[in-house]
């Protein structure tokens, strides 16, 4: 997939949704729990049993990354499943906090 | 990314949690959800195109700021202090509105041709339609990243109000670039001093519900109110203008105890060094917080952080104390180039315009078009500065530079000696037509309350002024006003100070 900044992307396979944040110019395949996430939110005949282990699961409000291609998700509801971006599991992101400016 | 997605993350996250209002009768995360799905069934039904609020600040605020997201129409908060004239100009554009209002500004609403409702009014409404079921039948809020969530008119200090237009994608660049999701402790809470219409109170909004942190609001700042509002409702964090701290500071036989507060943010306008480094003193518990950034730039693009504060304030090192008057260095997300008049990046130290690239930032103003050049960077019309380790120098609006002979003269740079002095709470320097000099320098200074200025201790400030800076940037005349002219918000009404210096301009 090569999906939008902005578009909310939902997993088949637990509750997991992200938004893109970044995604760069390469078409890639995202899944979580081992299914491909589908754009928007699934319909009922998209929901699946996870195809993979259960890992850490995804976290609310954590940013996800890749090392390469560029590639930022930030997880807008929490699940079971892992996010693997072309077969690699995908990080959290340490940001390092700002003080409250506002 | 819709910002009703920040919201649906905060419900997520701790729906239950109070993050409008007091601990008593706040509304909790979910019910705000609620009652802006139930404000978005409202704009579908009367087919409004935008949600006009021309009130006071209040828990309605954030109620229709998200109410507009989810409807797909942006908010347009309007500066409840404008004359009769603009406020019909700015309402009048806006001519299919839903209309949030103060009592008294109902007429000027009618003579618009619109209808209005007051704040509590909007809240019950909602309320009725949240609670007989309406919210459910609202419609989804449209995934339309590209689309206003907020037109903010400019203050107009230097020109005719703008109305800048910030996108979901603006403002949910800033949220996402800046905050931590869910950072705050539950037991936080942030006091807000700022009217609606201004950029910090949308980022605020929106800052501290990602962070999960309780807001109040302060409907009129007096210094007395803040310190005792900080104390009763136990505030963490808090946000001002320069005026506003100063007058926290200056104000005789005020209790300025504030236990609770770990974080101060302040911003809008030059803090006088003579204020924070008193502030810091008084405060040494208080992470400072200096934020610069503009309504274009959905709020904050750089900051001076709390060990940033501490360590000039601490440091006999003129470099370093000098930091106390820097707004820091960039947010992430945010580049900020200094350019010179021909449009090249100038090194570091040398003083130029500010120029800022970043998704927050805004590319259009309403009804004029683009509002940045090529590569999307936006001229911020701001003189400053950038040290070799990356902090910024605001040095005032390129608009109020004054050109005396072929010289250009940055009043800033005055304006700081003249608030050096101990005796001097507030100062503006200014450019008054010359005969010789096209313009001539003349500065008004306001005394600290319970000291008299007479014509020896002005005197005496020129000579310091002299000792400081050259000749020629030293004002050849200053007077004393027992205050300056400043909006609401705390910027210097230039055009008024010149004026009342020169009544032929």
């Amino acid at each position: 997939m090569k999906p939008r900044v902005g578009t909310t992307l939902s997993s088949t396979t637990d509750d997991t949704t992200v938004v893109v944040v970044r995604w760069g110019a390469a078409d890639l395949d995202l899944t979580c729990g081992g299914a491909p996430m589908v754009v928007g939110r699934p319909a009922p005949e998209d929901r699946r049993e996870p195809a993979a282990a259960a890992g850490e699961g995804t976290r609310l409000g954590k940013r996800y990354t890749d090392d390469g291609a560029g590639v930022e998700l930030l997880c807008t509801k929490a699940g079971t499943g892992d996010l693997v971006l072309d077969g690699v599991v995908l990080r959290t992101k340490d940001a390092k906090p700002l003080p409250a400016s506002d | 990314m819709n910002v009703t997605t920040l919201l649906d993350m905060a419900v997520e996250g701790f729906g239950d949690r109070i993050v409008v209002g007091t601990r008593e009768a706040g509304l909790t995360a979910a019910r705000l959800r609620e009652l802006a799905a139930a404000g978005a069934r409202v704009v579908a039904d009367t087919g409004a195109d935008s949600v006009v609020y021309l009130a006071v600040n209040g828990p309605a605020f954030p109620v229709a700021l998200f109410a507009a997201a989810h409807a797909g129409v942006p908010l347009v908060p309007v500066n409840y202090r404008l004359g009769a004239e603009q406020l019909a100009r700015l309402v009048g554009n806006h001519p299919k509105a839903l209309v949030v209002a103060d009592e008294g500004q109902s007429g000027a609403i009618e003579r618009a041709g619109l209808s209005s409702r007051t704040p509590a009014r909007f809240l019950a409404d909602l309320a009725e339609v949240a609670d007989g079921g309406g919210a459910a039948q609202a419609p989804e809020p449209p995934a339309a990243p590209e689309s206003a969530a907020v037109v903010i008119y400019t203050s107009g200090t230097t020109s005719a109000p703008k109305g800048v237009l910030l996108k979901h994608l603006n403002l949910a660049a800033y949220v996402l670039g800046t905050v931590e999701f869910a950072g705050a402790e539950a037991e936080e809470a942030a006091l807000m001093s700022v009217p609606p219409y201004h950029i910090a109170a949308v980022s605020n909004t929106l800052t501290n519900l990602y962070a999960g942190r309780r807001v109040i609001v302060l409907e009129n700042f007096d210094p007395r109110t803040w310190v005792e509002t900080v104390r009763d409702q136990e505030i963490t964090n808090a946000m001002v203008v320069p005026t506003m701290l100063a007058r926290i500071m200056d104000e005789p036989g005020l209790d300025r105890s504030v236990p609770s507060l770990r974080s101060l943010a302040y911003g809008g306008a030059a803090m006088p060094r003579r204020i924070i480094e008193q502030a810091l003193v008084e405060w040494p518990a208080v992470g400072f917080v200096n934020a610069y950034g503009l309504t274009e730039t959905s709020s904050t693009v750089s900051v001076l952080g709390p060990e940033e504060h501490r360590a000039a304030i601490a440091s006999s090192d003129e470099v370093l104390r000098a930091r106390l008057s820097s707004a820091g260095r960039p947010v992430p997300g945010i580049e900020i180039e200094i350019r010179g008049e021909d449009g090249e990046a100038l090194p570091a130290g040398e003083s130029g315009r500010i120029w800022i690239r970043g998704e927050q930032v805004s590319t259009e103003y309403a009804g004029t078009g683009s509002s940045v050049g090529a590569e999307g960077w936006f001229d911020t019309r701001d003189h400053g500065r950038m040290d070799a380790e990356g902090f910024l120098f605001i040095e005032g609006r390129v608009d109020d530079t004054i050109i005396r002979g072929a010289e250009n003269i940055a009043p800033a740079e005055i304006e700081d000696v003249l608030l050096r002095h101990p005796d001097v709470a507030d100062a503006v320097v200014v450019g008054v037509p010359d005969e010789e000099w096209g313009q001539r320098i003349e500065a008004v200074v306001v005394p600290r309350p319970g000291v008299t200025l007479d014509e020896a201790a002005l005197v005496d400030l020129r000579v310091q002024v002299r000792r400081s800076l050259r000749g020629s940037k030293t004002p050849d005349r200053i007077v004393c006003w027992p205050e300056l002219p400043r909006t609401a918000t705390g910027k210097i009404l230039r055009r008024d100070v010149r004026g009342r210096l020169n009544p032929a301009e």
